[in-house]
């Protein structure tokens, strides 16, 4: 039982990692710190990923002479381009922010929603 | 942020995904932190939170946490060799690339020629980020709005960082140029080299000033390469249509020798989207420094 949960410390650090995030989005009141919290949860979607594709013994799937076992070659390209999708959202996250800033002057969502009950 | 990024790029590596501890490395520890970064000086860097609702957040996350861990008692172990994602599709791909396809590295294979039009969604969901960015942040500044500090900064202090990315850009712009041509047989490609290409304009343009950095890259050519790239891409895909193969399949390229026909499309799109994430993360950066401009 024990060695059967310290082969799977991949999710535990997964968990933790995206409960992290997950705890930032939903307690903090400041967007940016929000939007911290969603990459935190972010990040830990790919180690999940990547950490599922590895093969006990095997290697990069680039294919050499002499190698026979290799880790899944899915998750790295579904991760790859998930990060730099997610740094592209991740920017017009904070351009919003950016903007939201210039419009009430805060980016705390308690004061926004007091800004717009008062209008 | 920056070393977090530095450290899940390493545990990427040991997981035998080096194509994606590239792309982690520059995105997280290069790019996304400077964003953040612009954005507290562009909003306020003073956080107003207050102490209250703690507790069931956490209560929330607790319970979340372990109903998750509970559902992982079912999970294959790391590195199984019988997980069933091992089992199931990728010997299919590991098998059939070298004869199919012909490149060594598996993971361009696949992005690049299997999943061509996922790949081209992708690039297209950047080009498209990069536009609601450019038109979020293209307005003029308000008047009343925060005031760019600009530190008197002493030259002497700058000069020896200037010189130290002077040595280094033309190192970082050949490394982005090897990392573009050289995905089909080691790690690295087209996202890479492009997120490569940009934090290279971003490290220039922080320590020699934005007015400088947007001398040598002026905003039209940008906007002009961020497209030109995706249409690259559509074109290969109808380019193989008019050779009389389905669109986005390469081996029509050239109907003798589909490996080579593969080898130039897989080379071209990558190209495209080299091209296109370059633009798009460099035209990001700019569009948020323009806002500190005074």
């Amino acid at each position: 039982m024990i060695e059967k949960i310290a082969g799977l410390y991949n999710y535990w650090i997964v968990i933790f990692l995206m409960m992290t995030g997950f705890y930032i989005v939903i307690s903090r009141d400041n967007l940016i710190k929000k939007i911290l919290g969603l990459n935190i949860f972010q990040t830990s979607v790919f180690l999940l990923y990547i950490s599922i594709g590895k093969v006990r013994g095997g290697t990069a799937p680039i294919l050499v002479e002499g190698v026979s076992t290799y880790s899944n070659p899915l998750p790295s390209v579904l991760i790859l381009t998930a990060i730099v999708v997610g740094v592209a959202t991740t920017s017009l996250a904070l351009a919003l922010v950016v903007r939201i800033k210039e419009a009430y002057g805060t980016i705390e969502d308690v004061e926004i929603y007091a800004e717009e009950d008062a209008q | 942020m920056g070393i977090y990024s530095l450290l899940s790029a390493s545990w990427m590596l040991l997981l035998d995904a080096p194509d994606v501890a590239f792309t982690e490395a520059a995105v997280g520890a290069g790019v996304s932190t400077v964003l953040i970064l612009v954005t507290l000086f562009l909003t306020s860097p003073v956080d107003k939170d207050s102490g209250r609702k703690r507790l069931l957040p956490l209560l929330v996350v607790v319970i979340t946490g372990a109903a998750l861990a509970y559902g992982t008692l079912d999970m294959p172990e790391v590195g199984d060799p019988n997980a069933p994602n091992v089992i199931y599709v990728a010997p299919r791909y590991l098998e059939q690339s070298p004869s199919e396809i012909g490149i060594p590295n598996v993971v361009t294979s696949v992005l690049a020629s299997y999943r061509g039009y996922d790949t081209l969604g992708e690039t297209a969901v950047i080009l498209t980020a990069g536009i609601g960015v450019i038109l979020l942040l293209a307005r003029t500044r308000r008047k009343d709005g925060p005031v760019a500090r600009d530190p008197p900064r002493s030259e002497n202090r700058l000069s020896l960082l200037r010189v130290v990315t002077g040595v280094l850009l033309p190192y970082i712009l050949l490394l982005a140029l090897y990392v573009q041509f050289h995905g089909d047989y080691g790690p690295g490609g087209g996202f890479q080299a492009g997120v490569i290409f940009a934090a290279a304009f971003i490290l220039y343009s922080l320590v020699f000033g934005y007015p400088s950095a947007r001398r040598v890259v002026p905003s039209g050519s940008l906007r002009f390469l961020m497209a030109l790239g995706l249409l690259l891409y559509i074109g290969v895909g109808v380019w193989a249509l008019l050779e009389g193969g389905e669109f986005l399949n390469y081996s029509a390229l050239d109907p003798h020798h589909p490996s080579h026909g593969q080898h130039l499309g897989i080379f071209l799109i990558e190209l495209g989207v080299g091209i296109t994430v370059a633009a798009t993360i460099t035209a990001i950066f700019f569009s948020f420094a323009r806002r500190t401009q005074p």
